[in-house]
């Protein structure tokens, strides 16, 4: 039998003893709902509030019919006008007048603000160099980016670690590497891992384009497009990266309480994009350098893609130098992996697992 | 073997070790260690607690590396996929606690290189052999110590090994389930398979085994066939059963009581002949129930080599 098939059928197991747990599903369930709920909420805000009933003359209704997000309600004269106001039925009147604009407006208790805008003449305004992407929009994405790439990580980076300890802690392991070779045992869940964490991502991801499109939201989605099948890149092998650290991490002890002493550098990893890509998202310097780290690229890239800061090679000298960190921690974390793991007892010193 | 005399499909695989050394740091624990497994028979290796079998095994397995010596089935070094074809119980049991039984050895199985459904096919019925038929659905932690043992027993045999090796595989089973294991493992042995196993129960060594190693130490203290080993430690020890009252042994020349009670007497005689004459005198004497030599137990041969 082939190591390659061998190394499926240990993936296999893996995502189905995964599948297999309901708190995982039910957490899984939550998260794509809350997703759901975060792009559905946001495109139904973001949409055009009911309109305003605004009260015209025939002379008038036509300059008022041309204002966004008014309804035209026609009225004879002043008087009727004068009336329509006072009662509420609209927010204001549109007369004609003598003055400059043509126009005069008729309101209740406060001036319309929307309305008097809408009907000033504005000097034209000629911007030299446009502000690219709105402030809020920018530390959203990058908010987003970051949320999915932490939870993703850690919590399928926990998963790969619970399950090398698990293998040590009930002695199955000495079973396993009986049968297969030490590196096909890691691979394979490696890649069982990578493949949960994938599927999570993608869902998330036809969760939100799904969303985008229901709510008509079709220029975030224009925008954002590229920038996610990028993460999704990043992801996958930043993911390999830090699943491959982990199961090194996790093979140095013995028991699943000990697992926090050898996995929390890793989780300091995984959190590092994530609050450094928030707090210095509008700093482009501090952005650049963490598009080319290998641990905040897959966030730190799609944010500086979104707002358009990257030239079109940037990412992919960035994914270069993901993929070649990743090489390394593949032969750093199986190094560790298969020196540690038939030492049972005290958790294994970093240097003798090393060495060997 | 087939009578025919021609070496033909039957299963060979005599494992073959020589010289095998393990350090751990300027600590030796194995020291040249040598022995044979040879198919068709259950080989007991023997040893206190330390002596180095579980290591031995490790070495045999490829789960450890030693630091000299070889390890050949049938003069050939093991390779990775001749390893695949031994089946391991490590001393160490466990199995996942949340895979139901049958996945669990179905998984092995495939591990080993049998299809889905051929796995499926000898997992169950090695299952529904071990008495465990019952249960193939359900998890290995709701199992009783006993039937996770049995389980672990089919997770070694369900690719049907050529070589087996077994740490401690009676360890934990109530009378029943030790009948139940010795009989598989003595199937097996008649299928041509070269089994080691160890046990610190010498009574279930002793009954089960054809060969025997005793290592102590780190170091091979005494291998052979279970007859030859007794024939090598056996003592002109005798054990007379009479109505009447066998005093008169005291005095007969060349005699040494060991153990005394009236028609009763366990002793130890200077040569044969004066056996011959001892009972030549008792019969003389009256009726004799019982006159037999007597073999030593593996645990007196145990004690005395590990001395």
């Amino acid at each position: 039998m082939k190591n390659s098939s061998l190394t499926w059928l240990v993936a296999e197991r893996e995502i189905s003893s995964k599948l297999r747990s309901k708190a995982f599903l039910i957490s899984t369930g939550i998260l794509l709902l809350i997703a759901l709920a975060g792009v559905l909420i946001g495109g139904f805000s973001s949409k055009s509030p009911t309109p305003d009933a605004v009260a015209a003359t025939s002379q008038t209704a036509q300059i008022v019919n041309a204002l966004p997000n008014v309804k035209v309600t026609e009225v004879a004269d002043r008087a009727e006008a004068e009336k329509v106001v006072k009662s509420g039925d609209v927010v204001a009147a549109v007369l004609p007048a003598d003055d400059p604009t043509g126009v005069v407006i008729l309101a209740k208790d406060q001036a319309p603000q929307s309305l008097v805008m809408g009907l000033s003449k504005a000097p034209h305004v000629e911007i030299l160099e446009p502000a690219s992407t709105n402030p809020l929009v920018r530390y959203l994405v990058a908010i987003g980016f970051g949320v999915v790439f932490l939870m993703a990580a850690s919590t399928f980076g926990s998963t790969i670690a619970q399950s090398v300890v698990e293998e040590k802690q009930t002695r199955v392991v000495e079973l396993l590497i009986s049968a297969i070779p030490t590196r096909v045992l890691l691979a394979g869940k490696v890649l069982g891992n990578t493949i949960l964490a994938m599927a999570q991502i993608i869902l998330l991801a036809a969760i939100a384009v799904v969303g985008l499109i229901v709510t008509g939201q079709n220029e975030v989605l224009a925008g954002i497009g590229a920038p996610v099948l990028w993460f999704a890149v990043f992801f996958l092998f930043g993911f390999i990266l830090l699943a491959s650290l982990y199961s090194g991490a996790a093979a140095m002890v013995s028991r699943q309480e000990d697992i926090g002493s050898t996995t929390m550098p890793l989780m300091m990893l995984v959190m590092a994009p994530y609050i450094l890509v928030i707090v210095f998202n509008d700093n482009p310097l501090v952005m650049t350098i963490l598009s080319y780290i290998p641990f905040s690229a897959p966030v730190a890239m799609p944010v500086r893609l979104f707002v358009g800061e990257a030239q079109w090679w940037e990412p992919l000298l960035s994914l270069v130098i993901l993929l070649v960190s990743c090489v390394g921690a593949i032969l750093v974390g199986a190094k560790i992996y298969e020196n540690s793991l038939l030492r049972m007892g005290s958790r294994v010193k970093l240097r003798e697992a090393l060495r060997g | 073997m087939q009578a025919t005399g021609i070496q033909t499909t039957v299963r060979t695989g005599t494992l073959h070790l020589e010289g095998v050394t393990k350090r751990y740091g300027t600590r030796t624990v194995l020291d040249r260690v040598g022995f044979d497994v040879a198919p068709g028979r259950l080989t007991g290796f023997v040893g206190g607690n330390g002596a180095g079998k579980t290591t031995t095994m490790r070495i045999i397995l490829g789960v450890l590396a030693a630091d000299g010596g070889t390890v050949t089935l049938d003069g050939a070094p093991l390779s990775t996929s001749d390893r695949r074809r031994f089946g391991y119980m490590p001393e160490e049991r466990g199995l996942y606690p949340k895979m139901r039984v049958l996945e669990q050895v179905v998984y092995l199985a495939r591990l080993h290189g049998f299809d889905k459904a051929d796995a499926a096919h000898r997992g169950t019925a090695l299952l529904t052999e071990l008495g465990l038929g019952e249960r193939l659905n359900d998890n290995i932690e709701s199992l009783s110590l006993g039937n996770q043992q049995r389980a672990q027993i089919a997770a070694a045999l369900v690719h049907d090994p050529e070589v087996l090796i077994l740490d401690e595989p009676f360890s934990g089973l109530d009378p029943l389930a030790v009948d139940v294991v010795a009989e598989v493992l003595q199937s097996r042995a008649a299928r041509g398979t070269s089994i080691l196993f160890s046990s610190h129960q010498l009574d279930v060594v002793e009954r089960l085994c054809d060969d025997l190693i005793i290592i102590a130490g780190g170091t091979i203290r005494a291998s052979g066939t279970r007859e030859q080993l007794r024939a090598q430690h056996s003592t002109l020890r005798y054990q007379l059963d009479s109505p009447g009252d066998a005093g008169w042994l005291r005095s007969e020349p060349g005699v040494t009581v060991v153990d005394f009670e009236g028609g009763s007497a366990l002793f130890d005689v200077d040569t044969p002949d004066t056996a011959q004459r001892v009972l030549r005198e008792a019969v003389g004497r009256g009726e004799v129930s019982n006159f037999a030599p007597q073999h030593p137990s593996l645990a007196q041969i145990f004690k005395e080599v590990i001395q």
